[in-house]
């Protein structure tokens, strides 16, 4: 029920931000994450941010995923 | 706990509890991911995980959907929904159909899409199918201010809102559900947080694991479970830390009851359950498709043999309801449990119909 | 000479009544919709031996020579896309149907029906493309027709083509020489046509930079073959994607397969489209890609003849047939878990849940 993705602001604008996953760049609103920053990855909706990632938890996700599964090429 | 799949799928296996255990996962999106990763392979048999409903399209009422077709004969109007919703079969129809038979229908990816569209359209009524949980619902209160605010008056919603935590308690009250544990919904905690589900713990003595999407995270909070069950303890614990504070997005919570109040709602296959809908505040009520749209109202009825409540409500696996795969199926689903791509029946139909 | 035994071609729908009162946009999108009006109406009209192989391309025999012939029409939209216009699209898709069978394309034929309206500079970048693409391809458009229908009868221009080839004695490419130990392969990364269509749709507002695969796979086949003769089957995967491809064929030649998730090559922009509108890429469209079934003690050597072609520089080996079946396409997960591929009931819809 709730189809979210994590993406990376690379651009702000009041409260539209640019974000990019995979290398795919869309314009989202953030009105819903107003601390939102430059660089920062958030969680995205239905177009809309609806909550910053905490940078050091997603890491250590991702490692032990690359561990498992080794070093994956795309 | 920090963990790789390989020793969890061992701590699994080697703690596993002596007697079968049901954990509820309320979530599509999590029905979804253990059914496609094939989790249920991994995991040992006597943990059982059955799908809740967490389907927010499972659990719109035929009459919804009856009514929303009806305003599109009605009235001239564009409709804009989410793509979920389109072939959730009504009464006699579906959006699907009835697009297909011309009626203004058009899928957008974010409701935000839909108010631009009335922005840029002032001659077309526009009303968009606002449907979801907590997740979703701040992103309709966003597009309502505005449209309050910048005076967007060709706009309105259909209001299908309902909350999660009001459905988790109706079924700890109903004597033929056999919940052990709950997996939670983790977008819709990135919202709420997490003191929402204290009492399921608190009171019913039952452990509630906050969880992510990826195997990893799926795997390591039935981990956490089967750890606070042998240990007889009941906590509600956020795995998906990353995401869930505890306190949630309070913005996004400020936001939702800035511009809705509580009320009853009527869920598919479960009934009303009070507390659990929302209805536009009266500064708000000038967006009402309900109020501005009027059509006569359509008394939900379930299909024949429709067994959908009681899967989503976990007392039956989607093979032991008689009209599995038989007659209901995903070109001809009997009930929301198999339209929904997401709903327990089709996620089950997809990936684990036969025996690999 | 050999022409393959007319083996028993199991139909996705078996003999039911077509049901539905409106065409609908699922009849058209390659998945069990379609299949329903194909087996179900079109074959009930005019169906026979021939037809009802449902093979991408026909074979004939012509007084000792044998033809493969097909046809197709073309209605993308929109029709200036990343990576080609639907004339591209046009010459591709006949010259993929037709190398399905092995054949050399010979010819094709080109009709249009245009909107009263079309700006004829769009017009002419088409033509263009078309005539960029022919002669990539060394082939010759040598029939063709015009229609010009009044303003919201058709959206701007529809493309009909047939084409036709000239199929070698001695090969013999069908799902029904089909072998279990064959090794599937395909020639790149899949759903990349369907996904360049959607990232350039104003609605959904990406900016990525995805393009169609669109591209005449004739070279390829032809490298291919000169590499082995053993080469079972061919199909293009296009709507439905490469899930509906592996579907038609495992049925059509009573086998069930292994796919490793793995080793689907898929790139990174297609997961980003796929993953921001919850669709699944095994079942969006392609337009460059080609299956292969092939001996498995020629697998290597294929492999290696579609790398050195610039239309095969991604290719892999992503599954194999295990065993005679009823069809079942197994998917071996990142996890080493197992689940069943099935039909797409019909089109992905965007989803938030």
């Amino acid at each position: 029920m709730c189809l979210a993705i994590p993406a990376k602001i690379i651009k702000i604008n009041k409260n539209i931000a640019e974000v990019e996953s995979y290398g795919v760049k869309k314009e989202i609103d953030i009105s819903l994450t107003p601390d939102a920053k430059k660089g920062n990855f958030v969680i995205v909706h239905a177009g809309f941010a609806i909550q910053i990632i905490d940078k050091k938890d997603a890491a250590t996700i991702q490692n032990y995923w690359k561990e498992y599964l080794g070093e994956k090429q795309h | 706990m920090k963990s790789n799949i390989k020793e969890l799928v061992e701590y699994l296996n080697n703690n596993k509890p002596d007697h079968k255990i049901n954990i509820m996962e309320v979530c599509g999106t999590h029905t979804m991911a253990i059914s496609r990763y094939g989790l249920r392979q991994l995991i040992p048999e006597s943990i059982n995980l059955i799908s809740g409903p967490g389907c927010p399209v499972c659990v719109t009422p035929a009459g919804d959907i009856d009514s929303i077709i009806e305003i599109a004969g009605k009235y001239e109007v564009s409709i804009f929904t989410f793509g979920d919703i389109l072939r959730v079969p009504g009464s006699k129809s579906s959006l699907y159909n009835e697009r297909s038979e011309g009626k203004d229908i058009n899928i957008c990816y974010s409701p935000a899409d839909a108010l631009d569209f009335a922005k840029n359209n002032p001659e077309r009524k526009v009303i968009f199918i606002a449907i979801g949980f907590e997740t979703t619902i701040p992103l309709t209160s966003v597009i309502i201010k505005r449209a309050y605010r910048e005076k967007i008056n060709n706009f309105y919603i259909y209001n299908t809102h309902k909350l999660i935590p009001e459905a988790l308690e109706l079924l700890l009250l109903d004597k033929e559900v056999e919940i052990d544990a709950f997996l939670c919904p983790g977008h819709v905690s990135a919202i709420i947080g997490s003191k929402p589900y204290n009492f399921i713990a608190e009171d019913y003595h039952i452990p509630c694991v906050i969880s992510g999407f990826e195997p990893i995270d799926i795997l390591e909070s039935i981990a956490t479970i089967i750890r606070q069950i042998n240990k007889d303890i009941s906590e509600v614990d956020i795995q998906y830390k990353r995401v869930v504070k505890e306190e949630g997005n309070p913005t996004a919570v400020k936001l939702i009851y800035e511009v809705f109040d509580k009320s009853d709602s009527v869920w598919r296959g479960l009934g009303n359950i009070p507390g659990s809908g929302l209805k536009l505040k009266k500064k708000f009520l000038k967006f009402d498709a309900k109020t501005y749209f009027p059509v006569k109202r359509f008394k939900s009825r379930e299909p024949a043999g429709c067994e959908c409540g009681d899967v989503l409500k976990g007392i039956k696996k989607p093979a032991e309801c008689r009209l599995f795969s038989k007659i209901c199926k995903p070109e001809n689903p009997v009930g929301p449990c198999m339209v929904s791509s997401e709903g327990s029946c089709a996620a089950y139909y997809k990936y684990e119909k036969l025996k690999v | 000479m050999t022409i393959s035994k007319n083996k028993k071609i199991i139909k996705i729908i078996n003999n039911k009544k077509f049901k539905d009162k409106i065409i609908q946009l699922s009849h058209g999108d390659g998945g069990i919709k379609t299949g329903e009006l194909i087996n179900n109406l079109l074959l009930k009209y005019f169906g026979n031996e021939i037809l009802n192989k449902l093979e991408d391309s026909a074979v004939l025999n012509c007084s000792g020579k044998r033809i493969a012939y097909t046809t197709d029409s073309f209605v993308v939209n929109p029709i200036f896309f990343p990576g080609g216009d639907i004339g591209k699209l046009s010459i591709c898709g006949t010259i993929n149907d037709l190398v399905t069978t092995g054949c050399t394309p010979v010819a094709m034929s080109l009709s249009f029906i245009l909107e009263e309206g079309f700006p004829v500079p769009d017009f002419e970048k088409i033509l263009y493309s078309i005539k960029n693409t022919t002669s990539d391809a060394k082939l010759k458009i040598v029939t063709g027709d015009t229609k010009v229908v009044e303003k919201g009868s058709a959206d701007k221009i529809f493309i009909n083509t047939s084409g036709i080839g000239f199929l070698g004695n001695n090969i013999d490419i069908s799902p029904c020489k089909i072998e279990v130990g064959d090794k599937i392969m395909i020639n790149g990364g899949i759903a990349e046509h369907g996904t360049a269509i959607l990232s350039s749709r104003k609605e959904f507002n990406f900016k990525t930079s995805l393009v169609s695969d669109c591209a005449p796979l004739s070279s390829l086949v032809n490298d291919m073959l000169s590499a082995s003769k053993k080469i079972h089957a061919l199909r293009d995967a296009t709507r439905g994607g490469l899930a509906s491809i592996l579907f038609e064929l495992a049925r059509a030649s009573e086998t069930n397969i292994n796919i490793y998730e793995d080793k689907i090559p898929v790139k990174k922009e297609v997961r980003g489209i796929c993953e921001f509108l919850g669709l699944d890429p095994l079942y969006i469209a392609n337009e460059g890609k080609m299956v292969v079934f092939v001996d498995r003690k020629d697998a290597d050597k294929v492999l290696q003849a579609m790398k050195k072609n610039k239309y095969g520089k991604d290719s892999r080996i992503i599954g194999e047939v295990t065993k005679k079946g009823e069809g079942l396409i197994i998917l071996i997960t990142e996890l080493g878990t197992k689940r069943i591929l099935d039909l797409q009931y019909s089109e992905q819809l965007p989803r938030i849940c």
